[in-house]
């Protein structure tokens, strides 16, 4: 099933084309790594599949709903409801204990539940933590409160935007690990990268040069048992939460 | 976690906080001197001299004590600060015409307690209080004796031998009168229970001694009560013009307040820019932030109420004692009306930084700006 489908996506500010004439399905269960230079529009189509942008022409259908039309109110609560974004700069609140940054987004969307919220700090390996502030911990620590603040409504779609740009290799292979057992769960994962071994993780890398894809590839040697058959896998036997 | 997310920013807060206490401070401080003012100055006032005069109606020559004693009860006992009676006669010293007025000496002090007296006033039977030009025309002082003499109210020739106790100084026409009690008039002219006047010194504004007056004329046959106009309407116009700059005043301070907050909640929106636009992708509407700002405002607005009641009230009582020399009255109600207009300010005032704050565009959060 397609959990999202770019239908000639184009997004102009001023002169500048952004992104022209994009045309992208992402299945449910799917992990889609999109690599390119700078300035060749990811963090441009990022925004506008999280709901944080509209585009200037074109149509976005998420889960079965064409976002591109809704209002900006709406498109709020979409991102509330479906979404889960994890930050390069890793954006904490920093007044605001790890546990506390994970219950503000606990609080917009349901209420805050200090338990469910430490039980996702656990699962990122930051359970002592929990009442640290964000100067406390260290980059790759705090990458990782803001995985667990993104997991914490079980989003449909999962999008990073170099994840792993401000962490060094050890942190690196954390933040990748953490990402493999959401995937093995059946999350669908969006991650914008610079990093080839980082994209190589995923099913297919999308390669953006001027606002246009420029090719795809499919990894078939994926590392965790190889691409389609995974993906198969994977929503036969484990049901996004 | 709203409360220890404020500890955490507590700078910024606490140049908020103290921007609105010292605004509510001053209100609360303001609004108490600008009520109390009536008071204190009415009794400050006072002594400028009597403000209501009591004199016979129409064809009237006298009014009886009894007359006295009726209008006597429409005044304010509470407000009430003296009430003399006068009675008048021209007498001779030396052959030379002086008016005698007898009169209740304690109260004649409490109506014109700005009367300069060298020497003392009388104290004992055959004392008198003579003004400073009936001093200086037959030269006594105070310790000398002289003789008055004149026609009685039966119209027998007297001539009584008097001490003076102390020389007047009024400014006034007083200065060419000798007071003597009015028990020593009342011998001295052979007559007993009427008076020529009645002066009173109430603690009260102009309406109010008007609507006291309309009484008494209304009730009492055979006096006519007027106001000394001279004294009511220039403490009418002192009293507007005070109020006018406390309430000028305090306008100014409420401007300053709202001004300070706005600037600082602009400041805190400005700071939170990046954590407005990752609450807004993190899936906050527009209304929350909103709630959140304005909660924050409120919170504050309150916290500084509570402070500006308190230290309000001690400022009031300062400024009052300072420049008054007396206390003031606490008034309960300031506290509900410190709290709400400091809320109300402070509300006020972060509404365009709120607005700002929806303006914020959760698309910069990804960018990293
Ligand atoms: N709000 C904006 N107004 C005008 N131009 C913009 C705006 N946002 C992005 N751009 C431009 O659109 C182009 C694509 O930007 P985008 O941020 O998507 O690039 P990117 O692929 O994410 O780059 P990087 O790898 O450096 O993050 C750039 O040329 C950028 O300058
Ligand atoms: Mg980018």
């Amino acid at each position: 099933m397609d959990l999202l489908e770019l239908r000639d996506i184009s997004k102009i500010y001023g002169t500048l084309k952004a992104l022209q004439n994009i045309n992208l399905t992402i299945k449910q269960g799917e992990w889609l790594a999109i690599m390119g230079p700078s300035g060749s529009g990811k963090t441009t189509m990022m925004n506008i599949i999280g709901c944080m942008d509209k585009p200037s022409a074109g149509s976005v259908i998420l889960d079965g709903q064409t976002i591109s039309r809704e209002s900006a109110k709406n498109l709020t609560a979409i991102r509330r409801d479906k979404i889960g974004l994890i930050f390069q700069q890793f954006h904490l609140i920093n007044y605001l204990t790890a546990v506390e940054n994970v219950m503000v987004a606990q609080y917009y969307h349901s209420m805050p539940d200090e338990k469910e919220a430490l039980l996702a700090l656990e699962r990122v390996g930051l359970a002592n933590r929990a009442k640290h502030l964000p100067s406390q911990l260290s980059g790759g620590e705090q990458q990782r409160v803001c995985i667990a603040r993104a997991l914490i409504n079980y989003p449909m779609l999962i999008l990073a935007d170099e994840p792993t740009g401000n962490l060094d290799e050890t942190n690196e292979g954390i933040v990748l690990e953490i990402f493999r057992q959401l995937h093995r769960e059946g999350s669908t994962i969006i991650v914008v990268t610079h990093d080839p071994e980082v994209a190589e993780e995923a099913q297919r890398t999308v390669v953006l040069e001027h606002g246009r894809i420029a090719h795809i590839h499919p990894h078939g040697s994926h590392p965790h048992g190889g691409g389609h058959d995974h993906h198969h896998h994977a929503e036969e036997t484990e049901v996004p939460a | 976690m709203v409360i220890s997310s404020l500890l955490r920013r507590r700078s910024r807060m606490i140049v908020a906080l103290l921007a609105v206490a010292i605004g509510a401070t001053i209100l609360s401080g303001l609004i108490t001197i600008y009520y109390d003012i009536p008071r204190q100055m009415g009794q400050e006032f006072r002594s400028y001299g009597a403000n209501l005069v009591i004199v016979p109606s129409g064809n009237e020559a006298t009014i009886s004590m009894d007359t006295v004693k009726k209008a006597a009860a429409y005044l304010p006992a509470e407000n009430l600060i003296g009430l003399a009676p006068y009675r008048y006669q021209t007498v001779k010293i030396n052959e030379q015409p002086f008016m005698a007025a007898g009169t209740d000496l304690a109260e004649a002090q409490k109506t014109s307690p700005y009367w300069f007296v060298s020497g003392r006033w009388p104290e004992s039977e055959g004392e008198a209080l003579i003004g400073q030009e009936v001093s200086n025309v037959i030269r006594l002082l105070p310790g000398s004796l002289f003789t008055i003499t004149g026609t009685d109210a039966k119209g027998a020739a007297f001539e009584r031998e008097f001490t003076v106790s102390g020389v007047v100084q009024t400014g006034g026409t007083e200065e060419a009168f000798i007071f003597m009690s009015l028990p020593d008039f009342e011998s001295m002219m052979d007559e007993s229970g009427k008076v020529d006047a009645a002066e009173c010194s109430i603690s009260a504004s102009g309406e109010t001694l008007a609507e006291i007056a309309e009484k008494i004329s209304a009730n009492v046959p055979g006096v006519s009560p007027r106001l000394v106009k001279r004294v009511t309407e220039s403490e009418g116009a002192v009293l507007t013009k005070l109020q006018a700059l406390v309430y000028l005043v305090t306008v100014i301070v409420l401007l300053l307040t709202m001004i300070c907050v706005a600037t600082t909640m602009m400041a805190v929106v400005a700071e939170r820019r990046r954590e407005i636009g990752l609450r807004k992708a993190l899936g906050a509407a527009n209304r929350s932030i909103v709630f959140e700002f304005l909660g924050e405002g409120a919170f504050l607005g309150g916290l500084g109420g509570v402070f500006g009641a308190v230290f309000g009230f001690v400022f009031a009582q300062e400024v009052s004692v300072r420049v008054f020399s007396r206390s003031i009255t606490f008034q309960p109600l300031l506290i509900p009306v410190t709290l709400v207009a400091s809320v109300a300010v402070t509300a006020l005032a972060c509404l365009i930084p709120v607005r700002s704050a929806t303006d914020v565009d959760p698309a910069i959060v990804l960018r990293g700006e």
